[in-house]
């Protein structure tokens, strides 16, 4: 599940040649803007039937903090 | 749940107006880098909108709509018994627009009109309030009318709305013709009343000299007043992947239909990646779903009307299926079934 949502994040992020650590900050990254938060939405909906909140992305700060929520959401 | 039933009442005519003035918003670089707005226009899918003149308003777009379609299908204006007009731009705070509108059509003292203050679920439902008025005997035609001025609503340095919404208006009759049944889903969740709102201007926070007052909104500098549009465009995501397909599914059951039974499903135009993404997850293809948000962005209430009018115009003769969905501020959100005969829609008019 790791591997298929670092896919997603690239995705979400637009940086499908650079590699994603589970402790980047999703505020590094230029693309991190309202629009990549629909993406994100959108692929979370997708593959993982998860829904985050616009208050949630704000609170997390790292890849990793966001895998965590997803997977708590997920069981 | 407000599910709601009619039998035999139809769209007989409709018609659009939108503004001359176009906005092409890969140019519209005034307040943002060209990198920017290119990835906004490639995202949101909205290359040009259409913005009314400083003097102009909804209510001028609906009336030149009207007109066109009175001349376009010789109505006669003594038989319209009900004017409706839809828009969260009115030309006033009072009177309701409506009434102006009954005396600049020339429509009869007998008309009863009043303003119904809803944004992008408003179309749907004006159209359920239009089709319960014409089932009474004593009603010949009911004349809806829904415009918008977006463009005047959101600040163009606001980034998260400033590239998505623009101006249009448009006419419909409602009367009594042998379409059979027609259904209708109406919802509405004021506890996410604060995702897309004007928070100054009315009177729980009245208009003043600090609410005029252009200020920087969120970290990543976004510029607007408290009287201007704001939208959590995420939630507003987020609500329409929860409620929408939930809600479609319950309108189908309640009219025992299926979504490859209709000829047309018009969506309200929110931007291209919501819409697209919604119509995936729905399994719809493609060719069903017209789409005007490249020509025209989010035109709020008037987005479905316009669709229909700008893109199915020689697409209804006979008898057709259409399924409408309207969604946004609010929260409020409706869904219909309408079953069509022969709806004559006339040349979309610009002013």
């Amino acid at each position: 599940m790791k591997e298929k949502f670092l896919e997603v994040i690239k995705e979400a992020l637009d940086v499908e040649s650079v590699e994603i650590e589970l402790t980047d900050k999703l505020a590094d990254f230029d693309a991190w803007d309202s629009m990549a938060r629909l993406s994100l939405i959108a692929l979370l909906d997708e593959h993982f039937e998860v829904e985050v909140t616009d208050a949630e992305f704000d609170k997390t700060e790292t890849v990793q903090a966001l895998f965590e929520l997803v997977k708590t959401r997920m069981a | 749940m407000a599910n709601l039933s009619y039998t035999n009442v139809g769209i007989t005519s409709m018609a659009g107006a939108i503004p001359k003035n176009k906005i092409v918003n890969r140019e519209y670089t005034s307040y943002f880098p060209k990198d920017v707005v290119m990835d906004i226009v490639d995202k949101t899918g909205v290359e040009e909108r259409r913005f009314a003149t400083k003097d102009q308003t909804a209510s001028d777009l609906c009336q030149a709509a009207a007109e066109q379609l009175f001349l376009d299908n010789s109505i006669e204006k003594s038989e319209i018994d009900i004017l409706l007009f839809i828009t969260q731009t009115p030309d006033y705070r009072m009177p309701a627009t409506s009434i102006t509108l009954q005396h600049r059509l020339g429509l009869p003292k007998t008309t009863a009109a009043f303003d119904i203050n809803l944004g992008c679920s408003g179309f749907v439902y004006g159209l359920s309030v239009a089709y319960a008025y014409a089932t009474m005997p004593t009603v010949r035609k009911v004349l809806v009318l829904d415009g918008e001025t977006r463009s005047k609503v959101y600040h163009p340095k606001d980034r998260k709305t400033g590239f998505i919404f623009g101006d249009a208006g448009v006419a419909a009759i409602i009367e009594k013709q042998e379409v059979g049944n027609s259904y209708f889903s109406l919802n509405s969740d004021g506890s996410k009343s604060d995702l897309i709102k004007i928070d100054a201007g009315g009177y729980r926070n009245p208009s003043s000299s600090e609410t005029t007052q252009e200020k920087v909104v969120d970290a990543n500098g976004n510029i607007r007043t408290d009287e201007h549009g704001y939208m959590n465009g995420p939630d507003v995501f987020n609500f329409v992947l929860r409620e929408i397909p939930k809600n479609i599914k319950e309108i189908l059951k309640f009219a025992g239909k299926n979504l490859e039974d209709f000829d047309y499903v018009v969506f309200h135009q929110a931007n291209k990646f919501m819409n697209d993404y919604l119509a995936k997850k729905l399994k719809l293809e493609s060719t069903k779903v017209p789409s005007t948000i490249a020509k025209y962005g989010n035109t709020s209430s008037v987005s479905i009307p316009i669709t229909i009018v700008d893109q199915l115009r020689y697409k209804l003769e006979g008898e057709k299926q259409l399924f409408l969905c309207g969604f946004g501020v609010g929260m409020s959100w409706a869904t219909a079934v309408i079953p069509t005969k022969n709806i004559k829609i006339s040349k979309l008019v610009e002013l």
